[in-house]
């Protein structure tokens, strides 16, 4: 008759702290892997350049991440970006091209807000016919990509203001912009999952959907507003895209997807919903980063790079079994 | 009747510190039906699967079998010989193969390379359907069977494999009152054939139709075995428990005032022009067969389905309930019969399941959901309704059936309901903990709670309900008050 008092705990469920222990661990060995092997790793110039290159795939994954926590996926992630980042470009450069400032926030927002749209489309559609998301998202990847090059016809758009690149090559306080957007979302999202209602009952209709709806929660807004806010990050991630390269192509970013899955399981993400945390996937993106990195500067090919990544997947889900089995 | 099948003297297992099994002998009679009967974790399942050759007991234990040389332990291969067969709950079919392939099953261990003709195979699986005189058809696929011919499939399967003694783990579980009533008569005409049958459940009525003998396990030791005639159901559950269960029947006149009232309320195909007032602080029995009604009205009356006809009051008002919110936001709560799927999400914490009906008042100020307050919650029902719980934080499938249910009607009385609707709440729950489940549930009624107390155990409804209201084919069909009746024949109201 014990457990008058419950217990004090940081973190909600235990097997998902040892998810951060495990990412910790990783970012630590192979910082430490490369900064011995791999001449001007800690260089202020290669830190810089890992803070630069991270936050696209971090914010794409961010996204990934909250449809995974549901028990769904959202494949539209890296399309949605691209119709983003071609929204603010194209008014930027033509509607709103004289208005400076002004006209770049207003380019963001609108972009934002085509890429929320994009995914309050997925959301209302799983919410309202019950299609797997896994198909609801490819079917909405397929059209956003085939509208994009339609509307674009094939080609891209290129040369933004130097306002709008600054979100790109910018620093404040000595981090870099992108990295800044990054960590911001990053820490928002770990707020929003961990702190509200919303965040509270997408891990459990992740984990059993009907037995939340009898508990009275209301399933179907839920999930529009988790995949409005997939589209939302997304949308991020292509605003950031645009700026570092000031110029956005349909098809722009496309073998990340696959990547974002990755990183997501890596960090402990549960295939089946319910559960996985914004930190250890920080971490371990990081992780990716810094392999990916390490590895160029040893001069190996970037495919090799791509080719440890997934190989690190499969050795840390295998050390990972034996603690998941015990707890 | 001294024609004894298998005997077991002295048996004893230890696994690591604990001795879950102390010193049980046990006889099973040729063609008897025996029940072997314990509240979960009573050494049951490991006593089996030491008489099936799959545990090897401790030393000193001796297992005899008519008049063969008794031997110290009970070997895999000398199971299958004698004729031992374990059907379990999860009747371990093919459900792949056809009815045919899953009964000749053995012939394919057996002979792992001769090919085996489909027609051999048809024709040796329906001579055994045709001796058990059971409606199967040796080409369906498994998959495509209700629970309940699944199970003749697999008592056909062990037939053909030449069982003697055949145990059968909880084969009453998921099936419906008429499915029981089969399966219990192909239990008498297999021990016709003198077949001995061991028989484990949790239903203590059944236990008392079908089998002649009882043998009562509590924590690993053997309490004695009795004769089911003159047995009762209390009897059986004492002896089970160890304690004197002192839950006395209700039967309290209700003078409150109408909470909720049915007004010819339909639902097409569901039930039809049901009419029932409940008053405060009464707890109203609603039975029936299954399929009667009753978990379909539970689902009006909860808000998840429309009725079709018919009208809703709450407190002499109209209620139109568009969905389970508008039930929760007017005060009715609804305890589901299917815990595992719908009761609780049973990967997450205890913690948050407890909390998901009343994230709205925890999120205070907006935006912030706080997890002391969450946790403080969670504690505060935890010892309100005295469930066993080490930490908060683990999955709420680590509880046990009882304690799960304890933190299903934590959830809901967080939400501080007026009428609470409980459909089976003892479904999976131990003989024990079932008493302390209606303790709870008694003593939220006489504090003023309206219930509405759904089950199918005709002794469940009559010793806690005020009122009976029995379903039949989705209309009324009686309304009584228990003291009026005897338990025996409201179990004969119910099957009429």
């Amino acid at each position: 008759m014990s457990a008058a008092s419950a217990p004090r705990r940081a973190f909600r469920p235990g097997a998902e702290s040892l998810e951060i222990g495990i990412m910790a661990l990783l970012l630590v060995a192979s910082v430490s892997f490369f900064a011995v092997m791999a001449p001007g790793f800690l260089s202020a110039v290669n830190v810089r350049s890992m803070a630069v290159q991270l936050p696209e795939l971090g914010l794409l994954s961010l996204a990934m991440l909250v449809p995974i926590i549901s028990g769904g996926l959202n494949l539209a992630v890296t399309f949605t970006a691209n119709i983003a980042g071609l929204t603010t470009a194209w008014l930027v450069q033509n509607a709103l091209g004289d208005t400076g400032v002004l006209g770049i926030v207003a380019g963001i927002a609108a972009g934002l807000g085509v890429g929320s749209a994009a995914g309050l489309l997925i959301g209302v559609i799983v919410a309202r016919v019950g299609a797997h998301p896994i198909l609801v998202s490819l079917g909405a990847m397929i059209f956003f990509q085939g509208l994009g090059e339609f509307l674009t016809r094939g080609g891209g758009i290129s040369g933004m203001p130097a306002g709008f690149q600054w979100l790109g090559s910018g620093s404040l306080i000595g981090i870099p912009i992108p990295m800044l957007i990054f960590l911001l979302s990053a820490g928002g999202l770990a707020y929003f999952m961990q702190f509200t209602r919303t965040g509270f009952s997408i891990h459990m209709i992740g984990s059993n959907l009907r037995a939340t709806e009898y508990s009275g929660i209301d399933v179907r807004r839920v999930l529009i507003v988790l995949y409005t806010l997939s589209g939302l990050l997304a949308a991020i991630a292509g605003m950031v895209m645009l700026a570092r390269f000031n110029s956005v192509r349909v098809g722009h970013g496309e073998s990340y997807l696959l990547i974002t899955v990755l990183a997501c399981f890596l960090a402990g993400a549960n295939p089946f919903g319910g559960f996985g945390r914004v930190l250890p996937l920080v971490l371990g993106l990081m992780s990716l980063q810094v392999i990916a990195s390490g590895m160029n500067l040893m001069g190996a090919s970037q495919h090799l790079a791509t080719a440890v990544w997934g190989a690190f997947l499969i050795v840390v889900m295998t050390l990972r079994m034996p603690f998941l089995k015990r707890s | 009747m001294d024609d004894i099948a298998l005997r077991a003297e002295r048996v004893s297992k230890v696994f690591g510190q604990s001795r879950v099994l102390d010193d049980v002998s046990f006889e099973l009679r040729r063609g008897e039906v025996l029940c072997l009967a314990g509240e979960n974790g009573c050494g049951k399942s490991t006593l089996i699967k030491i008489l099936n050759g799959v545990y090897t007991p401790e030393a000193g234990a001796a297992f005899s079998f008519g008049d063969a040389e008794a031997v110290s332990r009970i070997t895999p291969r000398h199971a299958r010989a004698l004729g031992i067969h374990v059907i379990w709950q999860d009747l371990a079919l093919f459900p792949h193969l056809s009815v045919a392939e899953n009964i000749v099953f053995d012939d394919y261990v057996a002979s792992p390379f001769r090919p085996l003709s489909r027609r051999a195979a048809r024709q040796e699986a329906r001579e055994v359907i045709e001796r058990l005189g059971v409606p199967l058809d040796p080409d369906t696929r498994v998959e495509d069977l209700s629970i309940a011919r699944r199970q003749l499939v697999a008592i056909c399967r062990v037939l053909r494999a030449g069982a003697r003694i055949v145990f059968m783990d909880e084969p009453t579980a998921s099936l419906t009152r008429n499915e029981v009533q089969t399966l219990l008569e192909i239990t008498r005409s297999l021990s016709a054939q003198g077949i001995s049958i061991v028989f484990v459940s949790h239903r203590l009525s059944e236990v008392l139709a079908v089998c002649q003998r009882v043998t009562v396990l509590r924590n690993g030791a053997l309490v004695g075995t009795y004769p089911t005639e003159g047995m009762t159901q209390t009897r059986l559950s004492q002896l089970m428990t160890g304690r004197e269960l002192t839950l006395t029947p209700r039967h309290a006149a209700c003078s409150g005032e109408p909470v909720l009232e049915l007004r010819h309320l339909s639902r097409t195909g569901e039930f039809e022009d049901v009419s029932l007032t409940l008053h405060r602080g009464e707890i109203l029995g609603l039975t029936g067969l299954l399929g009667a009604g009753r978990t379909e009205l539970a689902h009006v009356l909860f808000g998840m389905n429309r009725p079709t006809g018919g009208e809703l009051l709450k407190n002499g008002k109209p209620l139109t309930l568009r969905s389970n919110r508008d039930a929760i936001r007017n005060g009715i709560a609804h305890v589901s019969e299917d815990r595992l799927h719908l009761g609780l999400v049973q990967n997450q914490s205890i913690n948050m399941n407890t909390a998901v009906t009343v994230l709205d008042e925890l999120e205070k100020p907006r935006g912030f959901l706080s997890p002391r307050r969450l946790r403080e919650l969670t504690a505060e029902w935890i010892r309100r309704l005295g469930t066993k719980v080490n930490d908060a934080e683990l999955a709420v499938s680590s509880l046990s059936g009882g304690n799960q249910q304890r933190i299903v009607l934590a959830k809901w009385l967080a939400t501080r309901p007026e009428v609470l609707i409980l459909d089976c709440p003892t479904v999976g729950v131990d003989v024990g903990a079932k008493a302390g489940i209606f303790d709870i549930i008694r003593q939220l009624a006489d504090e003023g709670m309206s219930i509405i107390l759904i089950s199918d155990e005709a002794g469940e409804i009559w010793m806690n309900s005020d009122r009976v209201v029995v379903l039949k084919a989705g209309r009324v069909s009686r309304e009584l008050t228990p003291n009026a009746i005897t338990e025996a024949s409201l179990e004969e109201i119910i099957n009429a």
